[in-house]
């Protein structure tokens, strides 16, 4: 089952390469709706009570001990579903876009695409630390060609610092990857199974310097403060497309990797490092933010508000309660939801406007409506209105930070008064005010633009008001993984819920 | 007065060897008798013939090694001791002989230039002479060079497989006299060519002159030059001990050269430059197998007892290697000579490999040793070498090999296939998931790990970070960036020979990486050398 979820869009891409040009598109869109099926038939499938399963187990490489190693969890479910949905609206969106005589064409961005599917799918779905490595590794080289290959002009040297801020990571990651196969090895037959090395027992000290490893690794690619600097020059040129695949699903990995692993084989070590990386976090929610607030160009600003989101979602990790785990959960895939849309939209902006400064924009919603209000949306989204679905993971972190401590709270409600002025200034700015007689004539959305953009705005309204499925999904796991880390819940102290639902009130 | 005896031969176990150095000699008797413009044809199918013959020849005779000492190395002690074929040796025979048949490959293209192969037409005419220029009208060719190949091979197989001083500077000497003279016969750009061919020479010659002091002192502490001997004098001696000292210094000088580590790596960016690029391919991934084969088994069978003396001083010189390897990749405009420093770079990770030497109730169960990594990273480097080399040949401007990295602007788009296989090649060295080259890396990292050597790593994994960044350039440039006018190189349309061995090294590296399996089998079931 997963395999088939991995290697269709594997076998798409090879496909799609060696298919005629004129076919790339139909063709690669078949495929990621095929994969989309499959991904929605595990989750049928998928039995919310029973932790790991759809299990497949096979030796790979013996001598290093090795496995070909699958399975979904919900956590891992979550993101398989975010993923596979994402996929087939950044074809549709990018359909023409991609075809750009000065890019490599669409034959190769649709095959790269099915390829960062296909590897990005096999990371979430590893249950063995070294395929996760090689998967999490090999996502780069068709993130660097979708980066490299298509976009704007500067595309190229941002493709290289993406790069080698990610390899630099992947190569600290190794480090550790090679550590636990040293602690495996001493304490009996070396193994690289999750299920194995949850099992062992690292010390102190050993752990410690492990976890270090992955979690500077994971916290490259999610980015967090101070190594976020690859992340707005990589979406102010990659194309908004491949912009959605790296912040939406590929920086995802870096969360996911930092509950799956960090705590997972980690748990002392996480405890330890908490003070740190919740001030790491802090520092992110509320210097993304500034610095979003201070950008022209609207690509960059959606990745650097992406900065702030991610500092939330790490916080959630990081406040290790069932409430911050759940809500950093959600948070991913809310963040996927709407930063995706966000992406999108002001794709089609650039698009009809040829320009992504917010300062030369203006107007817009007079001549194209239905544009300006879809773009409104997702951005209120963004800054975590209630009734979307950003509201609900984002006060569940909320929840967790004050009750982990009043100041981090605190600090972490400016994040959202601080989202409030980014997106309703650059939606003020970008889209308001006298309509310039050059945007007059402007087509509003055509159907197949808007149909890229309905599933992302209907999941955004569904789950601000239906999270139930979601947190279904995430609670068992959250509950497993804290009974791994050894917290106990306190229970949740009522008047600073309430502080909190004022905040949220203020906007 | 002793009677003398009559040395013994395992004929058999020795069949390899004896066919390489056959082979070399029948290939002489070929330039002997036959008139120069027929030489070719014979020549290059009884090179190929011969190492042939020899890879199955040592196929048959893995198959047929004994186990011996309980199981944990197989195969025999031969030639009087003199030659040792264990499992490592046959692996590295196995791995020698592959690349010799692509180096013939290599060597025999002649569509690339016209008719003519890449050697000189006359290695004695003078450069820019009159003599050269009748030469190269009458498509005149150096057909000595596939003997001479040869006997670098067969000097190379010897090499891994020595068990004493002796032998192992003769073979030392068998090997890379040939490569010498190779690397100065370059058809193009022969003042380069030349200047290489003398660098190594005489840089090779200083060098096999401390490898034989290193020796003498030896003998002097042991009073035997077999490894075996020099292994009991080392755990039982306790006097003059800094004979020996002295003495594994001279000696690693000796290989340190030929493996091309810091400080004795001065020569490798020269002459991988000047000498003939196929020449380059094969002796890139011959030398480095053949020389880590034989560093190996002189630190690993005669030293062992003096671990704790080599390993600080190995992984200084394996930290250098890699740093400056990385470094002074990144400053080079010269396609040849950035891989030159990039294997000068790998020299350093193969050695942090060496020096996870551990004893054998050390390993856990299961858990594979450094030896097993070095020999696995040596096939996975050798083949993308070979590759990446074979791919230089292909990439032509007027003037003969393109090698300025400014030609190679915008190949991608000109040349997709090219390109992505030159970048295949070059992510396997920088050591990406899903390439032969991490999982390499991966094996000697571990082994290092594993012994303690921590702090080599992390030096090991800043030095992979430096290296990605001027493969990762290369590759850039290739794809997304735009040729300026006049400088550009295209890809030559090339014969069966070097397609074929691109496409090999290829496949190697695809296979390693995807399913390292069976050849790490392979190589975990080769054992551990015969002490």
């Amino acid at each position: 089952m997963l395999s088939t979820l991995i290697w269709l869009p594997l076998a798409g891409a090879i496909a799609v390469a060696v298919a005629p040009k004129t076919l790339s598109r139909i063709l690669g869109l078949g495929i990621a709706a095929a994969t989309l099926v499959v991904g929605v038939v595990a989750a049928f499938r998928y039995d919310v009570d029973k932790g790991m399963q759809l299990t497949e187990t096979h030796t790979w490489i013996e001598a290093f001990g090795v496995h070909y190693a699958l399975g979904l969890d919900g956590l891992g479910l979550l993101m398989v579903l975010l993923t596979v949905a994402l996929v087939p609206l950044v074809l549709v969106a990018e359909w023409h876009s991609a075809d750009d005589a000065d890019g490599g064409g669409a034959r190769a961005y649709v095959a790269w695409v099915l390829a960062l599917e296909a590897l990005s799918l096999a990371v979430f779905c590893a249950t063995d630390v070294f395929l996760f490595y090689v998967v999490f590794e090999a996502t780069l080289i068709p993130a660097y060609f979708l980066v490299g290959g298509f976009g704007r002009g500067g595309r190229s040297d941002a493709a290289l610092k993406f790069l080698m801020f990610q390899l630099a990571g992947g190569l600290i990651l190794l480090a550790s990857v090679i550590g636990l196969y040293v602690v495996s090895a001493e304490q009996g037959t070396p193994s690289y199974l999750l299920s194995d090395l949850a099992q062992l027992d690292i010390n102190t000290d050993a752990g410690r310097w492990l976890f270090l490893g992955f979690f500077i690794a994971f916290a490259i690619k999610a980015p967090l403060f101070p190594v976020h600097t690859w992340l707005a020059d990589t979406t102010e040129n990659a194309t908004p497309g491949t912009s959605v695949l790296l912040v939406c699903v590929l920086d995802k990995i870096g969360t996911f990797g930092m509950l799956r692993f960090c705590l997972g084989i980690f748990p002392e070590a996480s405890q330890w490092a908490t003070p740190v990386v919740v001030t790491l976090a802090l520092i992110s929610i509320v210097y993304g933010a500034l610095i979003a607030i201070g950008q022209d160009d609207v690509l960059r600003l959606i990745g650097l508000t992406s900065l702030s989101h991610f500092g939330f979602i790490t916080l959630g990790i990081f406040a290790m309660s069932s409430q911050g785990s759940t809500g950093a959960i959600l948070y991913m895939v809310n963040h996927g939801v709407g930063t995706a849309a966000l992406f999108l939209i002001a794709g089609y902006v650039y698009r009809r406007r040829g320009t992504t400064l917010i300062s030369e924009m203006g107007g817009l919603e007079k001549a194209t409506p239905v544009l300006a209000g879809l773009f409104l949306v997702a951005g209120l989204a963004t800054l975590g209105l209630p009734g979307l679905s950003s509201f609900v993971s984002e006060f569940l972190v909320l929840v967790s930070a004050f009750d982990y401590a009043w100041y981090v709270g605190a600090v972490a409600v400016t994040g959202i008064v601080l989202a409030a002025i980014y997106v309703l200034w650059m939606y003020q700015r970008a889209m308001t005010g006298p309509t310039p007689p050059e945007v007059e004539g402007t087509e509003d959305l055509d159907a197949r633009e808007l149909g890229a953009i309905a599933p992302l705005m209907v999941a955004l309204v569904l789950f601000g008001f239906f999270p139930g499925p979601l947190l279904d999904v995430a609670n068992p796991f959250t509950d497993g993984l804290l009974a791994h880390v050894g917290v106990v819940d306190n229970a949740p102290v009522v008047p600073l819920v309430d502080t909190t639902v004022e905040s949220e009130g203020g906007h | 007065m002793p009677d003398f005896s009559k040395p013994s031969l395992e004929y058999f176990e020795l069949l390899p060897l004896l066919i390489v150095f056959g082979t070399a000699c029948v290939g002489v008797l070929l330039e002997a008798f036959l008139p120069r413009q027929s030489r070719r044809v014979p020549q290059v199918l009884v090179s190929l013939v011969g190492l042939a013959a020899a890879l199955g020849a040592t196929i048959w005779v893995a198959k047929e090694a004994k186990e011996v000492g309980g199981g944990a190395a197989r195969g025999i002690v031969g030639a009087e001791g003199s030659v040792i074929i264990d499992g490592p040796t046959l692996y590295l025979w196995g791995l020698l002989l592959i690349f010799g048949i692509l180096g013939v490959a290599l060597f025999a293209e002649r569509r690339l230039e016209g008719g003519l192969s890449a050697f000189a037409g006359q290695a004695a005419a003078l450069p820019g002479t009159e003599a050269e220029r009748q030469a190269a009208t009458q498509g005149l060719d150096h057909t000595e060079v596939y003997p001479l190949l040869l006997f670098a091979i067969g000097g190379m197989l010897l090499f891994p497989a020595s068990g004493d001083l002796l032998t192992m500077f003769v073979a030392l000497e068998v090997l890379s006299l040939p490569l010498y003279l190779l690397c100065g016969l370059a058809r193009r750009r022969r003042l380069l060519s030349q200047e290489a061919a003398l660098k190594y020479f005489l840089l090779g010659a200083f060098s096999s002159g401390f490898f034989l002091y290193g020796a003498a002192l030896i003998y002097g502490y042991a009073g035997s030059m077999s490894f075996a001997g020099i292994d009991q004098a080392v755990r039982n001696n306790t006097s003059e001990h800094w004979l020996l000292l002295t003495g594994i210094a001279l000696l690693s000088v000796g290989l340190l050269f030929k493996v091309g580590a810091a400080p004795f790596q001065a020569w490798t960016p020269d002459v991988y430059q000047g000498a003939p690029t196929a020449v380059t391919a094969f002796m890139s991934a011959g030398t480095k197998a053949a020389a880590f084969g034989a560093l190996a088994r002189l630190f690993y069978v005669a030293f062992d007892g003096e671990r704790w003396s080599w390993q600080p001083m190995l992984s200084v010189v394996a930290i250098a290697t890699m740093l400056l390897g990385a470094v002074l990749a990144i400053v080079q405009t010269d396609v040849k000579r950035m891989l030159a420093y990039s294997a000068v770079a790998h020299t350093g990770f193969l050695l942090t490999g060496v020096i996870g030497a551990q004893g054998a109730g050390q390993l856990a169960k299961g858990q594979y040793s450094s030896l097993e990594g070095v020999l696995f990273y040596l096939t996975t480097y050798g083949f993308a070498s070979v590759g990446a080399f074979a791919l230089v040949t292909i990439v032509r401007d007027a003037g003969g090999e393109a090698t300025s990295t400014a030609a190679w602007a915008g190949l991608g788009k000109r040349s997709p296939l090219v390109a992505g296989s030159f970048a295949f090649f070059l992510l396997s060295m920088a050591g990406i998931p899903l390439t032969a080259g991490f999982v390499g890396k991966w094996a000697v990292f571990t082994s290092a790990m594993s012994a303690g050597f921590w702090w080599v790593v992390l030096v090991a994994i800043v030095s992979s970070v430096i290296a990605i960044f001027f493969y990762v350039r290369h590759i850039k440039l290739m794809f997304f960036t735009d040729p300026e006018p006049g400088e550009t190189a295209a890809v030559s349309d090339a014969s069966l020979l070097t397609v074929g061995t691109i496409a090999i090294c290829l496949a190697a590296t695809v296979v390693l990486g995807v399913v390292p399996g069976p050849v790490l089998e392979l190589v975990t079931g080769a054992g551990d050398f015969i002490r």
